[in-house]
């Protein structure tokens, strides 16, 4: 046996299984909550901002918001399918498998983003009945949308590992993700906000995710769209080195 | 049963912590036969299991399976095990039949829904195959560990101390189902605190205390080695205290002066039964009535682990 095809196959099923299970609160309650973004940010309050770079402001949200449902449920999404195991103790079967690390992680981690994916095109879809919605570069966008979901969820599958109880795993989708996202363009552009402040911006990494994805709708960024891309893989890069060096240490999981 | 299938060389574990949990232990486990690991709490069972089944990483030493080496070869080696934990770790929301498949599959092999409804037969667990695990009892879930850890066919088997929490009927019939398995070929590695478990299906036994194997024998030779028959003898009238003729004996009087306990060597080739009851005659003492009582697994692992921690 070279590659346990079964073994990934077997916890990608069951992840996605417990996706099934949970339905209502994996697929209904982030589109609800986008939902009341669109009503709220992009028909009322929209009413009243003005285009930015000729795309009308509930149009001009759609990219963040995406973003932002992406990047809280794969960490969420992974996170709790490493974390639940590891809680419960049933994590020992998937250690005493004949199934390697690479494989394990990817499998956690690709149900953790095809969960991601489908909520993401559901939050798509469902912003259509709210604002008008353009795709200037459909390829870049499922690029885009693949690449940050599955590194997200690798960010997530490490939190997962890292944590000892619940309340450390919700800690950084709360107390940083969700800020960073609403401090990173999600609602506004660059040139909205005084200089100092534009400045503090271009520290935050998720500015450069929401741009690129807002470029992949409408053509207009605030950065070079290949700045976006290598910020993803850079992030990617570094998640995937640190998932490797905690593994290999067997931090939390292993003896 | 002669052939090694696993053979443990000088492994040692040490936790983070500084826990000396096995101490160079070596150990080879015959192909078919039933080994039972005997041993306090922290004796280092679990640990030695864990290594085997890629849980734990050791310290030092090797572990061969069937001539794998457990690090290296890690596919060879774990696709050929079972293993029922001790504790009852199982996905609480899934059934019973996907619980059992999720395992075939994790150990790369094709789904087979016909082969996990015979296993689940065999436990007595098909009428419980789509339930929630949740909604199953104790022994149940111990039931459904054990379909898992045999869902891929292994050709070894760890049971972690698997009737904990059983009630004796249920005990039993896992014990049958053991005995089945081994008949099919399947070889056995259980811990237990049931002495009378060891007693009743395993071929060998292994006496482990404080990370060190004790004593590894079979468990008949170990009776024979090991144990010690006394033999009572009650007497008609009342006797105050041992007479000294037959001090050299080593008798015991009981507390209500009736009856004398003789201890003695089963291997030994003149136990002194003879001459014992002689001078009980000639010391004018009348018999009633004669017993003989053999030592038991318990006595012996007790005695074992005592010794072991008093030296």
């Amino acid at each position: 046996m070279r590659i346990n095809y079964y073994g990934f196959r077997a916890i990608y099923l069951h992840e996605m299984d417990r996706f099934r299970r949970t339905l209502l609160q994996s697929l209904i309650s982030p589109v609800l909550s986008t939902s009341l973004y669109f009503i709220v940010f992009g028909s009322v309050i929209g009413n009243y901002v003005q285009n930015i770079d000729g795309i009308s402001y509930g149009s001009y949200i759609v990219p963040g918001l995406i973003m932002l449902t992406l990047l809280t449920q794969s960490i969420s999404n992974t996170s709790f399918g490493i974390f639940f195991p590891k809680f419960n103790g049933s994590l020992y079967e998937i250690l005493a498998a004949p199934i390697s690390t690479f494989e394990m992680v990817l499998a956690f981690v690709g149900a953790g983003a095809t969960k991601t994916l489908i909520i993401g095109t559901v939050i798509l879809a469902t912003s259509n009945f709210f604002v008008e919605v353009s795709i200037l570069h459909p390829l870049l966008m499922i690029f885009l949308l693949v690449l940050v979901a599955f590194t997200f969820a690798l960010f997530g599958f490490l939190i997962g590992l890292l944590s000892s109880n619940f309340e450390q795993m919700s800690i950084i989708p709360t107390l940083v993700i969700t800020p960073m996202v609403f401090l990173g363009g999600s609602l506004y552009s660059l040139d909205m906000l005084p200089p100092f402040w534009q400045m503090v911006t271009y520290f935050n990494p998720v500015v450069y995710l929401i741009n690129g994805l807002r470029f992949a709708f409408y053509g207009a960024s605030d950065f070079n769209i290949w700045i976006s891309i290598a910020s993803m893989i850079f992030f990617l890069v570094l998640c995937i080195s640190v998932v490797a060096y905690v593994l290999k240490k067997g931090y939390t999981i292993k003896s | 049963m002669s052939e090694d299938l696993i053979s443990i060389n000088n492994l040692s574990k040490t936790y983070k912590n500084g826990l000396k949990a096995l101490n160079n232990v070596s150990l080879n486990i015959k192909k078919g036969e039933i080994l039972a690991m005997l041993g306090p709490n922290g004796a280092g069972k679990t640990t030695l299991i864990s290594i085997i089944c890629g849980i734990v990483t050791p310290s030092s030493g090797k572990v061969n399976v069937d001539g794998f080496d457990i690090i290296n070869d890690y596919r060879q080696t774990r696709s050929k095990i079972g293993l029922v934990p001790q504790e009852l770790t199982l996905e609480n929301f899934e059934t019973v039949f996907n619980n059992v498949s999720f395992t075939r599959g994790l150990y790369g092999k094709a789904p087979d829904p016909k082969y996990i409804e015979s296993v689940l037969k065999k436990l007595s667990l098909w009428d419980k195959k789509d339930n929630i695990l949740r909604q199953l009892s104790g022994g149940m879930k111990r039931r459904v560990l054990i379909a898992k850890a045999l869902s891929h066919k292994p050709s070894i088997l760890f049971l972690d101390e698997p009737t904990a929490g059983v009630d004796v009927e249920l005990r039993k019939d896992m014990w049958k189902s053991v005995e089945a398995l081994r008949e099919s070929g399947v070889t056995i590695i259980l811990t237990t605190h049931y002495i009378e478990e060891a007693e009743a299906i395993a071929d060998r036994v292994a006496v482990i205390n404080n990370g060190e194997i004790i004593v590894v024998d079979q468990k008949k030779d170990l009776l024979n080695k090991m144990g010690r028959k006394k033999l009572r003898i009650d007497l008609h009238e009342k006797t105050d205290t041992i007479p000294e003729s037959l001090s050299k004996y080593d008798l015991e009087l009981s507390g209500n002066k009736l009856s004398l306990t003789y201890s003695y060597d089963t291997q030994k080739q003149r136990t002194g039964i003879t001459n014992l009851l002689q001078d009980i005659r000639d010391q004018g003492l009348k018999l009633k009535d004669l017993k003989t009582e053999e030592s038991t697994l318990e006595k012996i692992f007790v005695t074992l682990v005592k010794e072991n921690n008093e030296n």
